[in-house]
């Protein structure tokens, strides 16, 4: 003991020594680890489920497995197919207009040619991303009504046909990805001009005496100095390719466009929620996240490769 | 000068002078004025739905439903205010969701701060593995169902609390939390204070967070917004009208409550004016619902983007 003291202090104290000082640092991460355990990775166990036939009262422990019965029901029926394909498609429709969408506002933004209208506009597209997905919903309804609606009103005026937009299928993905983009291409953008602040004054000096245009300058300074932000966004987006928001593919879903607003999440509610099949829904959940996961790490290690930028 | 654009070198040649001042002119003047149409166009299509509602709510019904107001208010009422405000729905589920807003945002600093803070010492033995252990729900989750039976095994279903507890904390803003706090309290301050025998409690609560104000501004907003917006707890976790929060009520007048187009022909004078009557409370409910964020707006917006920067530090 005595002889092994100097050197531990030199190196740091011994464990015990250290939590005695810094105990209360440990007690901080109490609460958080306590909800997150609780409703992140009891749930992570009790997806067991979908291996079973889950039963309430009898639990994890208790309900009979069924090994993969569940995830064959599911892909053995041909709304799997239909569900899943409506999936990518609305994300993979958002994803291309969502993510070039907040890059471009941000380039326009930063070559703005007065600070002040720059700041307008920034500030107003900025604001319905704080609106709330039912008030947005709520507001299609009321722009896009087929009889009171100021959309077809000036659709008739300029000598076009009334459509009842939110009740046609065909008008569902364009009007989601149209208000997403609305919604979300200011905030998204927040970051892009982060990193446009970032780029060295100098490289425009020296571009502009080069006589490069700004179109230029675009290409050759700012687009690769914010590339890294750009990868990682990309990396983020695509690893969450199959859960497109929930929440406003519910509120838009009615009995006339489910042929194409069905996807894996809201078939997830209705068969768990509103059908109390709970195994069956925790498995095609599964396969979503998994699904997800999966992709998040091939994005990931392709970035690596290709750009050395990466989440991890 | 202060102007920008006035700034053009002067080259030694006079004909090179003209061909470069050509040049750098003709293409950054086509891009300027390409630029700033686009910006107008953008602005635009950004705010003229919501100055549209503002103005609709205002404005008599039929003018509104036929069409008639599309720049200015025509026909000034407040009658759909009235409505909304007589609407005991609305303000039950005005005053809950101030409940869950207010008590959520506590509960969510109480459990996102400390820890953001105990998660920034580099000192901190078994940090990685803490930081793996929070991380990695942000990329996997259980799901839907699940969760959803872990509230109802907690008897969570159906209270107050389910409001509450399952997005108690997000690992988000604990990560942008963290990296402020890494960034900001400087090592020195803390090897000060340790050799005064100032223990970490106290070192957080007396230096750190009056330091911080900034990111508490931040956290408390971030979870404050999304309190207010959400619905997709309530509509998981809550049976009872009684307890539901204004996004569900909102649910039922502005998305679930559409007339049928097909009732068109013949449909009554009496059946003419509810219709009326509903599709124009809707524009006074959007803006009542919107109402805190709008006062808010000026003082959300600022903090949300120096959140945003903050987060994408990659600490």
């Amino acid at each position: 003991m005595i002889d092994a003291m100097p050197k531990v202090k030199r190196k740091g104290k011994g464990v015990l020594a250290y939590l005695k000082e810094n105990w209360d640092l440990y007690v901080m991460l109490v609460p958080a680890v306590a909800f997150i355990a609780i409703f992140a990775y009891w749930p992570m166990y009790g997806v067991l489920m979908a291996f079973q036939n889950f039963n309430p009262f009898q639990g994890i422990f208790g309900s009979p497995w069924v090994g993969l019965a569940h995830f064959e029901r599911f892909f053995g029926t041909p709304t799997a197919m239909r569900i899943i394909m409506n999936t990518v498609i609305l994300s993979v429709q958002t994803l291309i207009f969502t993510f070039p969408a907040p890059i471009i506002l941000a380039i326009m933004l930063h070559y703005c040619i007065s600070k002040r209208f720059s700041r307008i506009v920034q500030s107003a597209t900025y604001f319905p991303f704080f609106i709330a997905t039912v008030v947005l919903v709520g507001m299609m309804h009321l722009f896009f009504s087929p009889s009171v609606g100021i959309v077809n009103h000036a659709l008739e005026a300029l000598g076009g046909q009334r459509i009842v937009f939110m009740a046609d299928a065909a008008w569902f993905r364009p009007l989601f990805v149209g208000s997403r983009v609305w919604q979300g291409t200011g905030f998204g953008a927040i970051i892009f001009i982060a990193a446009l602040a970032g780029v060295d004054p100098t490289l425009y000096e020296a571009a502009t005496i080069d006589g490069a245009s700004k179109w230029n300058r675009i290409r050759h300074i700012d687009l690769p100095t914010i590339m890294p932000t750009i990868i990682i966004m990309l990396i983020l987006s695509l690893g969450s390719i199959m859960s497109v928001g929930f929440e406003q593919v519910f509120l838009m879903q009615n009995p006339r466009n489910t042929e194409v607003s069905e996807i894996i999440a809201t078939y997830v509610y209705r068969m768990g929620l509103m059908e109390g099949r709970f195994s069956f829904a925790a498995a095609v959940g599964l396969f979503n996240s998994v699904v997800n996961f999966v992709l998040l790490i091939i994005v990931n290690f392709i970035a690596k490769k290709v750009s050395s930028t990466s989440l991890w | 000068m202060e102007m920008v654009g006035m700034r053009v070198d002067k080259p030694k040649k006079p004909n090179d002078y003209n061909k470069r001042r050509f040049r750098l002119f003709g293409s950054d003047l086509s891009f300027d004025i390409i630029n700033t149409f686009f910006l107008i166009l953008i602005f635009a299509v950004v705010t003229y739905p919501l100055y549209y509602i503002i103005i609709a709510s205002f404005s008599a019904p039929e003018l509104v439903l036929n069409g008639q107001v599309t720049i200015f208010p025509r026909g000034f009422q407040l009658g759909s205010y009235e409505r909304v405000f007589n609407n005991p729905d609305v303000l039950r589920g005005y005053w809950n969701t101030i409940q869950y807003t207010t008590v959520g945002t506590i509960v969510n600093m109480l459990v996102t701060i400390p820890a953001a803070y105990a998660m920034s010492r580099s000192d901190l033995k078994g940090r990685g593995i803490f930081m793996l252990f929070f991380a990695f729900t942000m990329f996997f989750g259980g799901g839907m169902i699940p969760t959803f039976l872990v509230v109802q095994r907690l008897g969570l279903l159906d209270t107050f609390w389910a409001m509450i507890f399952p997005g108690a904390m997000s690992v988000w803003n604990l990560i942008i939390c963290r990296n402020f706090f890494q960034n900001n309290i400087p090592k020195e301050l803390l090897e000060c204070s340790q050799m005064d025998g100032c223990t970490n409690r106290r070192f957080f609560m007396q230096i750190v967070l009056p330091l911080s104000k900034a990111i508490l501004a931040v956290m408390v907003l971030f979870y404050a917004v999304g309190h207010w917006n959400s619905f997709f707890n309530a509509l998981i976790y809550l049976r009872d009208d009684a307890r539901m929060p204004l996004q569900m009520v909102l649910r039922r007048l502005l998305v679930l409550a559409q007339p049928d187009p097909n009732l068109g022909a013949e449909m009554m004078e009496d059946w003419v004016r509810m219709l009326m009557e509903v599709e124009m409370l809707k524009y006074a409910l959007v803006v009542v619902a919107s109402v805190p964020i709008l006062i808010l707006y000026p003082i959300v917006q600022k903090h949300f983007a120096q959140g945003v920067m903050i987060g994408s530090i990659k600490g």
